[in-house]
């Protein structure tokens, strides 16, 4: 036994200085191994694209590609918080309807009450972090199971809904700003400035990183990986400004339409902001490990019970900014505002980007693939024609479809013995 | 050996209501030494365990740490005097690196960022320091290590904070041949680099392998507590299983009482699972 392990140095100088070929094979060998992460969201990207993009050419249009981003808004950051109640292994039913309860305060404060639009965000904020809270505290402190918690939920945030909407009515948000958020863009030099500055930001980071993990002598990527990285993202970034910088307008004499849409910022700002705190805070790190190991997590030392509450707070708040968006995007709020599909939609947003329903296992970014995922197939197949119908039936197929995928990897992980 | 025990307990009860689990149990753990805790299922060690760690109180008796008394009352109080535990159950969460679940909850920070380079490599230095060497990379998920490398990591985590006393439940239960004469070894480190490790085990081959001393319990009593040197592989058995072995264990008169105990074994088991 003691000749066996003498084989080697000690665990840091064990494993070989890693080469751009070991980091592929390391790459294949995890997806084989069930780690598939987000590969599944990115190929069905590219294949939806692909297929909707030969049935119909105006898919393909520089005005459809920003109509993309202003439809899967509010969907996308929705899911983004769900990410973190997916990661404890629990579920938020009711994140639709708290968006659309939390847009209804932004309606009744800016419109009839007549309060600045910040404030009016304020409230609709707050709103999301109060009802996180109740949410919160009935699972994690009541030990009822999320999915009652929030099926209740779901059912009285639509009553309240309709309280606030005093019946029916539908309230109208014309406030400029957040009219703007949802429906203006970028000055095109803006969307470029933003651009450069978040690939030289994201290049900083990582090259940083790199440098002091070498000096430490730790094993590093490789350098040309890191490189291949920002290129990705320089690349990504670059054409998709350069197209949504394209003119869109069908008449530019009367009007001018071009630029990144301002909510696609907001969604980089928050992206970047909730991918810091999951990954690099150790908050982050015990909300993976109580998705993991509830038991371990508590015996290391972890307050599990805030960590429970805080994931609803946060799925709660960004639905409420989603609700804003939403709101903005419609000029109003109405008691299906956070209805209907939106929901599953979000759900499956999270699902299909990769992140797991079994806890422990996705990432921010997920929500934004998977995001992508559920606008394109929405826009594409209301681009031939189909009726909805047809539209809820293909993404409750696809949100199965990923479901599988996780159910499956996660088996074939377990015989493999990698997650 | 050194003269004054690291850890000492005199005198501990400890009762679950109406059932007595520990009586009047008195225990050492020495620095440098591994001390082997045995005894039949229901016997009270696991209890033992948990009231050193703080998990249960006990109901009285004394802690005597480094020869000072001390009152544990929490987990933390256990932690702040250096006690470590790894569970039988392996405290580690899958889905995160050996790195990660180390550290997890002490994650050493640069303002409110996660120091990673610090935190890995004070683990590759706790792991060479033991000289573990087969972990392939320090960030692999948990979820593919073998049962051995797991009960390796649990056993570096528990020393990576310069602790003195490390308590180990079972830490072979689960492991092969191989895997197990790995982990015993490192048991047998810990002790040499000056710690007082307490081992839990049925298994009497692992006992005689790497302890120095023998504590057995029956019943809730401590019987004995010897030299692994001055006692046999029957006799320990004996213990275990009778609470006596000639001139060791309960004397002869309480053989009665023993008896009687005896009657009691289900629902003190019951009580202590």
């Amino acid at each position: 036994m003691t000749t066996t392990a003498v084989k080697k140095q000690g665990p840091a100088a064990v494993a070989p200085e890693p080469t751009v070929g070991s980091h592929v094979r390391n790459y294949v060998s995890r997806v084989r191994g069930g780690d598939i992460g987000a590969l599944p969201a990115v190929l069905g990207l590219i294949v939806l694209c692909a297929v909707f993009a030969v049935m119909r050419p105006s898919f393909l249009t520089a005005g459809n590609f920003a109509n993309l981003f202003t439809q899967g808004a509010a969907i996308t950051l929705i899911a983004m918080g769900l990410v973190f109640v997916l990661l404890l292994g629990e579920i938020d039913l009711s994140a639709g309807f708290a968006s659309g309860v939390c847009a209804a305060v932004l309606a009744n404060v800016v419109t009839v009450l007549g309060y600045p639009w910040y404030v009016a965000v304020l409230a609709a904020i707050a709103t999301g972090v109060m009802i996180g809270t109740v949410l919160g505290v009935l699972v994690a402190k009541v030990g009822i199971p999320s999915f009652v918690v929030t099926l209740a939920g779901f059912l009285a945030f639509q009553g309240i809904v309709l309280m606030l909407m005093k019946e029916g009515a539908n309230i109208s948000v014309r406030d400029a700003t957040l009219v703007a958020i949802a429906n203006r863009n970028l000055p095109p030099t803006l969307g470029w400035a933003l651009t450069a500055a978040a690939v030289l930001g994201y290049a900083a980071v990582q090259l940083l990183r790199h440098r002091n993990r070498v000096a430490r002598g730790l094993l590093t990527d490789p350098l040309a990986v890191v490189a291949a990285r920002i290129g990705t993202l320089a690349v990504v970034l670059g054409v998709a400004v350069y197209i949504l910088n394209l003119e869109r307008s069908r008449n530019v004499l009367f009007t001018s339409l071009r630029g990144v849409p301002i909510v696609v910022p907001i969604i980089a700002v928050l992206l970047v902001v909730w991918t810091f705190v999951l990954q690099r805070t150790s908050y982050g790190r015990h909300v993976y490990a109580v998705g993991g190991n509830k038991e371990a997590a508590r015996r290391a030392g972890v307050n599990v019970d805030r960590i429970r509450i805080s994931v609803f707070v946060i799925c709660s708040s960004m639905a409420a900014v989603g609700g804003i968006v939403a709101a903005s995007r419609a000029n109003s709020v109405d008691p299906n505002t956070g209805g209907s599909n939106v929901l599953l939609y979000a759900v499956g947003a999270a699902v299909i980007g990769g992140t797991s329903l079994f806890g422990g296992k996705g990432r921010v970014l997920d929500a934004v693939l998977g995001g992508a995922v559920v606008a394109v197939i929405d826009n594409g197949m209301g681009l031939m024609g189909y009726s909805s119908g047809v539209k809820y039936v293909v993404t409750g197929v696809v949100l199965l479809l990923a479901a599988s995928v996780d159910a499956l990897s996660r088996r074939r992980s377990a015989a493999s013995g990698s997650r | 050996m050194s003269a004054t025990p690291l850890l000492e307990l005199r005198g501990i009860d400890k009762s679950f209501g109406p059932v007595q689990v520990l009586r009047d149990v008195a225990f050492a753990a020495h620095p440098g030494e591994v001390t082997a805790l045995v005894g039949d299922n229901g016997a009270g060690k696991s209890t033992l365990v948990k009231c050193i760690s703080g998990i249960y109180p006990t109901d009285s008796g004394e802690f005597l740490f480094e020869g000072r008394p001390v009152s544990i009352n929490s987990p933390r109080d256990a932690a702040a005097l250096g006690i470590e535990v790894v569970y039988q159950d392996l405290a580690l969460c899958d889905n995160l690196d050996i790195v990660q679940n180390m550290f997890l909850g002490r994650e050493k920070r640069s303002g409110i960022v996660l120091d990673e380079p610090t935190m890995e490599q004070m683990a590759a230095e706790t792991l060479a320091g033991l000289s573990v060497r087969t972990v392939k990379s320090l960030r692999q998920h948990v979820s593919s290590l073998s049962g051995g490398q797991r009960q390796t990591v649990a056993i570096a985590k528990a020393v990576l904070w310069n602790s003195k006393l490390v308590i180990l439940d079972e830490p072979t239960a689960a492991l092969g041949v191989a895997q197990t004469a790995q982990v015993l070894e490192l048991v047998r480190r810990l002790a040499d680099r000056g710690l007082a490790v307490v081992l839990i085990s049925h298994n009497m081959n692992d006992v005689f392998a790497v302890s120095d001393r023998i504590a057995a319990l029956y019943l809730g009593q401590m019987v004995a507590q010897v030299k692994a040197t001055d006692i046999t592989h029957s006799q320990v058995v004996e213990l275990i299983t009778a609470g006596r072995s000639g001139n060791l264990g309960l004397a002869e008169a309480g053989a009665g009482s023993a008896g009687n105990a005896t009657g009691s074994t289900d629902t003190t088991s019951g009580a202590v699972r």
